[in-house]
């Protein structure tokens, strides 16, 4: 592995960044071409946002299929492209792209939040609404204890020993972060809006276990707002559906109010951005940087849908460009899947 | 048609004719209605169409499924006669239905 721990580079004929539907199937349009690809999302899964979004919700629009769940589609897709074998980088976020080549020859070093660094010849952006990161409660003045005292996520569980913890919400992340901390914790207390729990029936009881041994508090209500000088939490004011206010005392505090996407570090890689889209030419989606190429929803050009259908089309076309790049002296022919037995020998399943 | 008056944070009313049948976040979106951002099209799988039902429409609007329960989770501020309004559909009886946007969706 180049990674950063031996610092070397990953060298890769194509990087997709974003493992959404449009990104996946992008690594079928450039399996066909014999071009493998690496693929990047901040997400710990794959599937964007009908993973993230809509797992169990029905899709009518997938041509082919009359109606398919959101994850139910990631699952075929991830099927489809097993032939090209992939190899995804999970949980990272890409921060840099710089270019190391010409326009002719492009080049970019890219590298993620975790360190990774890739040498790609072409960069496939397919990150659809931007990154996936956590929502923000509107809480007066919350800004001043981000990262001192208010955290969306525990990197180091250390940092949270002895502790008075306030962890608020009510799904997967809120119950597991409480039963995994109440332990190093000085205190723990969870606060939710209602007496009941999106999170796995499992992890509620042994929450209502621990409570019921005072071994943590469980409170009913919302934060209204933080209180404690220059950026170090003291306590938290909250109010419960009676309108009745109280305070929580606590020294960190961990909002869990699930993932918004938001466009991120892409606006920083001098590409051109109009309102928050990249625009491409429609006939190789690519940006006005020869050899970055933007599909799906992030991209923008005149009629554009934000469809995965039209993600799916814009996949197929960018991948002829990149084969130009990847194999500058290979020219292509047409071929269907269904009759090339090239084709079906790529795709393992030559008679 | 159905009227449904919103009325924005800072007290502004604004009253549009509903059909029957769609939900009071298709209304506000295809009337310009501001403070209802609807980033999911209406999936329940968002929660910036929250609204706040006015008292006397409570009974009418009905109450939240667990779906509609738990997406509220994602909300802020939410108070007892709090909806997402892409899951309250439009019936007659709803004529003169009144609710209130909140200051922030997201
Ligand atoms: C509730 C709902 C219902 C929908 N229903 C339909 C429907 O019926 N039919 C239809 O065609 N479409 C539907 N859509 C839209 C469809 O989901 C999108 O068009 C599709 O997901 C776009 O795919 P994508 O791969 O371009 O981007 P996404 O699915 O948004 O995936 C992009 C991925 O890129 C990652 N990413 C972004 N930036 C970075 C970075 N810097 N580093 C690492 N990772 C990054 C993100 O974390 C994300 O996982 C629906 C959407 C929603 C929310
Ligand atoms: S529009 Fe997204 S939950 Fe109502």
């Amino acid at each position: 592995m180049g990674d950063a721990a031996t610092g070397e580079a990953i060298a890769t004929d194509a990087l997709i960044i974003g493992a959404g539907p449009v990104g996946l199937f992008a690594v079928f349009e450039l399996g066909l071409l014999d071009i493998r690809a690496h693929l990047v999302d901040i997400l710990p899964k794959v599937g964007g946002q009908c993973a993230e979004l809509y797992p169990e919700k029905p899709i009518y629009d997938i041509p082919g299929f009359p109606i398919v769940t959101g994850q139910a589609l990631v699952d075929n897709l991830m099927k489809q492209i097993e032939p090209f074998a992939p190899t995804f980088h999970l949980g990272e976020m890409v921060e840099s792209v710089e270019s190391l080549g010409t326009a002719a020859a492009p080049l970019y070093r890219v590298t993620t939040d975790a360190g990774t660094v890739f040498e790609a010849k072409t960069v496939l952006i397919a990150a659809g609404g931007g990154s996936f990161q956590p929502k923000k409660p509107p809480i007066p003045g919350i800004d001043a204890y981000e990262n001192e005292s208010v955290f969306y996520a525990v990197r180091r569980m250390d940092a949270f020993r002895d502790r008075s913890i306030l962890i608020v919400g009510g799904g997967d992340s809120a119950l597991d972060w409480t039963l995994n901390l109440q332990p190093i914790a000085k205190r723990v207390t969870l606060m939710h809006r209602r007496d009941e729990f999106r999170a796995a029936p499992h992890s509620v009881e042994k929450m209502r276990a621990l409570v019921a041994e005072g071994a943590m508090d469980l409170r009913i209500g919302q934060v209204t707002g933080l209180r404690g000088a220059g950026g170090a939490l003291e306590a938290a004011l909250c109010r419960n559906d009676a309108g009745e206010t109280f305070e929580i005392a606590c020294d960190r505090m961990l909002p869990f109010f699930g993932l918004t996407m938001k466009l991120g570090p892409i606006a920083q890689w001098g590409l051109n951005l109009a309102e928050n889209l990249i625009p491409v030419d429609t006939e190789k989606f690519e940006t006005s940087t020869p050899g970055i190429f933007a599909i799906g929803d992030i991209n923008a050009y005149p009629g554009k849908l934000k469809l995965i259908l039209s993600g799916f089309h814009e996949g197929a076309l960018a991948a002829q460009k990149v084969h130009r790049y990847v194999f500058p002296e290979k020219k292509l022919f047409f071929q269907y899947t269904t009759s090339s037995s090239s084709l079906q020998k790529k795709l393992g399943v030559a008679g | 048609m159905p009227k449904i008056t919103f009325i924005d944070h800072l007290g502004t009313a604004r009253t549009i004719e509903g059909e029957v049948g769609a939900t009071v976040m298709e209304t506000a979106v295809k009337n310009g209605v501001p403070e209802i951002d609807a980033e999911c099209g209406g999936a329940c799988a968002c929660a910036t169409c929250h609204v706040y039902v006015d008292e006397a429409w409570a009974a009418a609007a009905g109450t939240p499924s667990s779906m509609e329960e738990d997406m509220l989770d994602f909300a802020y501020d939410v108070r007892p006669n709090s909806r997402l309004s892409c899951q309250i559909r439009i019936t007659p009886e709803l004529d003169g239905l009144v609710v209130t946007t909140p200051e922030r969706q997201a």
